[in-house]
Protein backbone atom coordinates (compact mmCIF):
# COMPACT_ATOMS: atom_id res chain seq x y z
CA UNK A 1 0.00 0.00 0.00
CA UNK A 2 1.04 3.16 -0.83
CA UNK A 3 1.73 6.04 1.78
CA UNK A 4 -0.06 9.03 0.77
CA UNK A 5 -1.49 12.28 2.19
CA UNK A 6 -4.05 11.45 4.77
CA UNK A 7 -1.34 8.92 6.84
CA UNK A 8 0.48 11.74 7.31
CA UNK A 9 -2.27 14.33 8.09
CA UNK A 10 -3.73 11.23 10.91
CA UNK A 11 0.26 11.50 12.13
CA UNK A 12 -0.09 15.05 12.70
CA UNK A 13 -3.35 14.97 14.25
CA UNK A 14 -2.55 12.45 17.06
CA UNK A 15 0.54 14.65 17.65
CA UNK A 16 -1.44 17.76 18.13
CA UNK A 17 -3.89 15.54 19.67
CA UNK A 18 -1.01 14.23 22.53
CA UNK A 19 -0.02 18.19 23.14
CA UNK A 20 -3.38 19.61 23.73
CA UNK A 21 -3.52 16.42 26.31
CA UNK A 22 -0.23 16.93 27.54
CA UNK A 23 -1.28 20.61 28.68
CA UNK A 24 -4.02 19.61 30.10
CA UNK A 25 -2.72 17.10 32.58
CA UNK A 26 0.50 18.61 33.17
CA UNK A 27 -1.14 21.81 34.25
CA UNK A 28 1.07 22.53 37.46
CA UNK A 29 4.59 21.94 35.73
CA UNK A 30 5.24 24.74 32.91
CA UNK A 31 8.34 23.44 31.38
CA UNK A 32 6.08 20.36 30.50
CA UNK A 33 3.98 22.72 29.11
CA UNK A 34 5.94 24.43 27.12
CA UNK A 35 7.08 21.01 25.67
CA UNK A 36 3.79 20.29 24.75
CA UNK A 37 3.32 23.31 23.07
CA UNK A 38 6.52 22.88 20.80
CA UNK A 39 4.87 19.34 20.12
CA UNK A 40 1.71 20.89 18.72
CA UNK A 41 4.22 22.88 16.67
CA UNK A 42 5.87 20.32 15.25
CA UNK A 43 2.24 18.47 14.17
CA UNK A 44 1.29 21.67 12.33
CA UNK A 45 4.82 21.45 10.70
CA UNK A 46 4.17 17.83 9.75
CA UNK A 47 1.07 19.20 8.38
CA UNK A 48 2.45 22.31 6.06
CA UNK A 49 5.14 20.09 5.11
CA UNK A 50 2.39 16.92 3.45
CA UNK A 51 0.37 19.21 2.17
CA UNK A 52 3.70 21.17 0.61
CA UNK A 53 4.97 18.01 -0.82
CA UNK A 54 1.56 17.04 -1.86
CA UNK A 55 0.16 19.70 -3.81
CA UNK A 56 3.99 20.39 -4.82
CA UNK A 57 3.93 24.09 -3.66
CA UNK A 58 7.27 25.00 -1.98
CA UNK A 59 5.32 27.79 -0.02
CA UNK A 60 4.36 25.33 3.19
CA UNK A 61 8.12 24.22 3.56
CA UNK A 62 8.78 27.71 3.74
CA UNK A 63 6.09 28.69 5.91
CA UNK A 64 7.11 25.66 7.96
CA UNK A 65 10.55 27.33 8.27
CA UNK A 66 8.83 30.78 9.63
CA UNK A 67 6.91 28.18 11.92
CA UNK A 68 9.95 26.63 13.79
CA UNK A 69 11.79 30.56 13.65
CA UNK A 70 8.69 31.61 15.93
CA UNK A 71 8.86 28.31 18.05
CA UNK A 72 12.86 28.69 18.79
CA UNK A 73 11.84 32.07 20.02
CA UNK A 74 8.96 31.20 21.49
CA UNK A 75 10.93 28.32 23.58
CA UNK A 76 14.28 30.63 24.54
CA UNK A 77 11.83 33.58 26.06
CA UNK A 78 9.19 31.29 27.50
CA UNK A 79 12.39 29.44 29.17
CA UNK A 80 14.12 32.86 29.98
CA UNK A 81 11.10 34.33 31.94
CA UNK A 82 10.24 30.77 33.63
CA UNK A 83 14.11 31.15 35.06
CA UNK A 84 13.20 34.70 35.90
CA UNK A 85 9.96 33.26 38.12
CA UNK A 86 12.01 31.08 39.79
CA UNK A 87 14.11 33.77 40.45
CA UNK A 88 11.72 36.09 42.50
CA UNK A 89 10.03 33.06 43.66
CA UNK A 90 12.08 30.07 44.30
CA UNK A 91 8.84 27.63 42.69
CA UNK A 92 7.56 27.31 39.51
CA UNK A 93 4.04 26.41 40.36
CA UNK A 94 1.70 27.78 37.75
CA UNK A 95 -1.33 28.16 39.96
CA UNK A 96 0.60 30.04 42.27
CA UNK A 97 1.57 32.53 39.59
CA UNK A 98 -0.81 35.80 40.77
CA UNK A 99 1.46 37.97 41.89
CA UNK A 100 0.49 40.43 39.12
CA UNK A 101 -3.22 39.81 40.12
CA UNK A 102 -4.34 43.95 40.76
CA UNK B 1 6.93 0.97 -1.88
CA UNK B 2 6.80 -1.69 1.24
CA UNK B 3 10.24 -0.51 2.70
CA UNK B 4 8.66 3.65 2.38
CA UNK B 5 5.61 2.12 3.85
CA UNK B 6 7.26 0.22 6.71
CA UNK B 7 9.54 3.46 7.34
CA UNK B 8 6.70 5.51 7.44
CA UNK B 9 5.33 3.10 10.02
CA UNK B 10 8.16 2.45 11.75
CA UNK B 11 9.29 6.41 12.39
CA UNK B 12 5.53 7.48 12.78
CA UNK B 13 4.93 5.17 15.51
CA UNK B 14 7.87 6.58 17.27
CA UNK B 15 7.43 10.05 17.26
CA UNK B 16 3.62 9.44 18.51
CA UNK B 17 5.12 7.11 21.37
CA UNK B 18 8.09 9.71 22.18
CA UNK B 19 5.59 12.80 21.95
CA UNK B 20 3.15 10.64 24.75
CA UNK B 21 6.34 9.62 26.72
CA UNK B 22 6.96 13.72 26.61
CA UNK B 23 3.87 14.32 28.29
CA UNK B 24 3.82 11.33 31.10
CA UNK B 25 7.52 11.24 31.92
CA UNK B 26 7.39 12.02 35.72
CA UNK B 27 11.11 13.48 35.40
CA UNK B 28 10.84 16.51 32.97
CA UNK B 29 14.70 15.78 32.34
CA UNK B 30 13.36 12.23 30.53
CA UNK B 31 10.95 14.26 29.16
CA UNK B 32 13.21 16.71 27.37
CA UNK B 33 14.88 13.88 26.18
CA UNK B 34 11.56 11.92 24.65
CA UNK B 35 11.37 15.55 23.06
CA UNK B 36 14.79 14.77 21.11
CA UNK B 37 13.73 11.57 20.13
CA UNK B 38 9.88 12.83 18.79
CA UNK B 39 11.66 15.46 16.90
CA UNK B 40 14.57 13.51 15.69
CA UNK B 41 12.22 10.80 13.99
CA UNK B 42 9.97 13.88 12.49
CA UNK B 43 12.77 14.98 11.05
CA UNK B 44 12.74 11.04 9.53
CA UNK B 45 9.14 11.47 8.16
CA UNK B 46 10.49 15.02 6.60
CA UNK B 47 13.06 13.35 4.71
CA UNK B 48 10.28 10.54 3.53
CA UNK B 49 8.41 13.31 2.07
CA UNK B 50 11.07 14.97 0.21
CA UNK B 51 11.45 17.78 2.81
CA UNK B 52 15.36 17.24 3.50
CA UNK B 53 16.25 20.90 3.96
CA UNK B 54 13.47 21.02 6.65
CA UNK B 55 14.46 18.13 8.18
CA UNK B 56 18.01 19.01 8.86
CA UNK B 57 16.90 22.18 10.32
CA UNK B 58 14.66 20.62 12.48
CA UNK B 59 17.38 17.98 13.71
CA UNK B 60 19.84 21.38 13.79
CA UNK B 61 17.50 23.83 15.89
CA UNK B 62 15.28 21.68 17.81
CA UNK B 63 17.78 18.86 18.81
CA UNK B 64 20.98 21.14 18.96
CA UNK B 65 19.40 24.69 20.29
CA UNK B 66 15.86 24.15 22.22
CA UNK B 67 16.49 20.83 23.24
CA UNK B 68 19.86 21.84 25.27
CA UNK B 69 18.31 25.23 26.25
CA UNK B 70 15.07 23.09 27.92
CA UNK B 71 17.89 20.40 29.58
CA UNK B 72 19.94 23.49 30.66
CA UNK B 73 16.50 25.22 32.40
CA UNK B 74 15.34 21.89 33.51
CA UNK B 75 18.88 20.52 34.88
CA UNK B 76 19.12 24.63 36.48
CA UNK B 77 16.11 25.26 38.49
CA UNK B 78 16.40 23.11 41.65
CA UNK B 79 12.34 22.23 42.04
CA UNK B 80 11.01 19.31 43.74
CA UNK B 81 9.36 17.95 40.69
CA UNK B 82 6.97 15.78 42.61
CA UNK B 83 5.29 18.33 44.02
CA UNK B 84 4.12 19.45 39.93
CA UNK B 85 2.80 16.14 39.51
CA UNK B 86 0.11 16.66 41.57
CA UNK B 87 -2.85 16.66 39.82
CA UNK B 88 -2.21 14.26 37.07
CA UNK B 89 -4.80 11.60 38.10
CA UNK B 90 -7.32 14.45 38.46
CA UNK B 91 -7.36 16.11 34.91
CA UNK B 92 -6.71 12.63 33.58
CA UNK B 93 -10.48 11.48 32.51
CA UNK B 94 -11.36 15.19 31.17
CA UNK B 95 -7.89 15.73 29.66
CA UNK B 96 -8.64 12.15 27.60
CA UNK B 97 -11.71 12.84 26.69
CA UNK B 98 -10.88 16.08 25.10
CA UNK B 99 -8.11 14.19 23.05
CA UNK B 100 -10.07 11.37 22.03
CA UNK B 101 -12.43 13.88 20.70
CA UNK B 102 -9.91 16.08 19.31
CA UNK B 103 -8.02 13.05 17.22
CA UNK B 104 -11.42 11.71 16.23
CA UNK B 105 -12.21 15.07 14.97
CA UNK B 106 -9.16 16.21 13.17
CA UNK B 107 -8.56 12.56 11.73
CA UNK B 108 -12.46 12.68 10.40
CA UNK B 109 -11.91 15.72 8.46
CA UNK B 110 -7.88 14.59 7.01
CA UNK B 111 -9.46 11.58 5.96
CA UNK B 112 -12.15 13.76 3.73
CA UNK B 113 -9.93 16.07 2.56
CA UNK B 114 -6.93 13.77 1.53
CA UNK B 115 -10.11 11.60 -0.51
CA UNK B 116 -11.91 14.32 -1.78
CA UNK B 117 -11.32 17.78 -4.36
CA UNK B 118 -8.36 19.17 -5.65
CA UNK B 119 -6.41 16.51 -3.69
CA UNK B 120 -8.23 14.04 -5.26
CA UNK B 121 -6.17 14.76 -8.90
CA UNK B 122 -3.02 14.64 -7.29
CA UNK B 123 -2.48 10.97 -7.28
CA UNK B 124 1.10 11.03 -7.05
CA UNK B 125 2.09 9.59 -3.82
CA UNK B 126 3.48 11.33 -1.50
CA UNK B 127 7.86 11.74 -1.34
CA UNK B 128 8.33 12.23 -5.27
CA UNK B 129 11.14 14.54 -4.37
CA UNK B 130 14.28 13.82 -6.17
CA UNK B 131 12.68 13.98 -9.83
CA UNK B 132 13.65 17.97 -10.25
CA UNK B 133 16.99 18.67 -11.36
CA UNK B 134 16.66 21.32 -8.30
CA UNK B 135 17.54 19.60 -4.60
CA UNK B 136 15.19 20.71 -2.43
CA UNK B 137 17.42 23.05 -0.48
CA UNK B 138 18.06 25.01 -3.35
CA UNK B 139 14.33 25.10 -4.25
CA UNK B 140 13.03 26.17 -1.16
CA UNK B 141 16.15 29.35 -1.31
CA UNK B 142 14.67 30.34 -4.73
CA UNK B 143 11.70 31.08 -3.15
CA UNK B 144 12.56 32.06 0.17
CA UNK B 145 14.76 34.94 -1.01
CA UNK B 146 12.57 35.94 -4.07
CA UNK B 147 8.60 35.93 -2.93
CA UNK B 148 9.23 35.65 0.98
CA UNK B 149 12.57 38.06 1.19
CA UNK B 150 10.28 40.25 3.69
CA UNK B 151 9.07 37.58 5.51
CA UNK B 152 12.26 36.26 5.79
CA UNK B 153 13.60 39.69 7.41
CA UNK B 154 10.65 39.84 9.81
CA UNK B 155 12.14 36.77 10.66
CA UNK B 156 15.33 37.45 11.70
CA UNK B 157 13.74 40.53 13.49
CA UNK B 158 11.64 37.86 15.49
CA UNK B 159 14.79 35.95 16.34
CA UNK B 160 16.59 39.10 17.53
CA UNK B 161 13.92 40.69 19.28
CA UNK B 162 13.84 37.05 20.58
CA UNK B 163 17.70 37.26 21.79
CA UNK B 164 17.62 40.45 22.89
CA UNK B 165 14.08 39.73 25.25
CA UNK B 166 15.57 36.68 26.71
CA UNK B 167 19.42 38.30 27.86
CA UNK B 168 17.39 41.36 29.40
CA UNK B 169 15.26 38.56 30.85
CA UNK B 170 17.66 36.62 32.67
CA UNK B 171 20.64 39.45 32.95
CA UNK B 172 21.17 40.66 36.59
CA UNK B 173 23.45 42.61 38.47
CA UNK B 174 25.02 40.95 41.44
CA UNK B 175 24.96 44.18 44.23
CA UNK B 176 27.85 42.30 46.18
CA UNK B 177 29.86 42.15 43.28
CA UNK B 178 32.72 44.40 42.08
CA UNK B 179 32.86 45.66 38.58
CA UNK B 180 35.39 47.68 36.45
CA UNK B 181 33.05 50.67 35.86
CA UNK B 182 35.14 52.22 32.92
CA UNK B 183 33.46 55.98 32.50
CA UNK B 184 34.57 56.47 36.38
CA UNK B 185 38.17 55.33 35.61
CA UNK B 186 38.10 57.74 32.83
CA UNK B 187 36.39 60.65 34.98
CA UNK B 188 39.26 60.51 37.43
CA UNK B 189 41.22 63.13 38.35
CA UNK B 190 44.32 63.68 40.22
CA UNK B 191 41.89 65.84 42.41
CA UNK B 192 39.69 63.09 43.17
CA UNK B 193 41.85 60.92 42.96
CA UNK B 194 44.25 61.68 46.34
CA UNK B 195 44.36 63.73 49.58
CA UNK B 196 46.97 65.07 51.37
CA UNK B 197 46.93 65.13 54.96
CA UNK B 198 48.50 67.52 57.28
CA UNK B 199 50.08 64.88 59.88
CA UNK B 200 51.79 66.06 63.17
CA UNK B 201 55.05 64.00 64.13
CA UNK B 202 53.98 61.09 66.58
CA UNK B 203 50.82 60.76 64.94
CA UNK B 204 49.52 58.20 62.82
CA UNK B 205 46.37 59.08 59.93
CA UNK B 206 42.72 58.26 61.03
CA UNK B 207 39.81 58.61 59.02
Amino acid sequence: MTIGLAHYLAVAAILFTIGVFGIFVNRKNIIVILMSIELMLLAVNINLVAFSVYLGNLAGQVFAMFVLTVAAAEAAVGLAILVTFFRNRGDIAVDDASMMKG
Amino acid sequence: MALQAIAFYLMAAVTVAAGFCVVSARNPVHSVLWLILSFFSAAGLFVLMGAEFLAMLLVVVYVGAVAVLFLFVVMMLDVDFTALRQGFARYMPLGLLIAVFLAAEMVLVSATVAGRGAAKDNETPMASGADSALSNAEAIGRVLYTDYIYFFQAAGLVLLVAMIGAIVLTLRHKPGVKRQVISDQVLRTPKTGMRLADLKPGEGISE
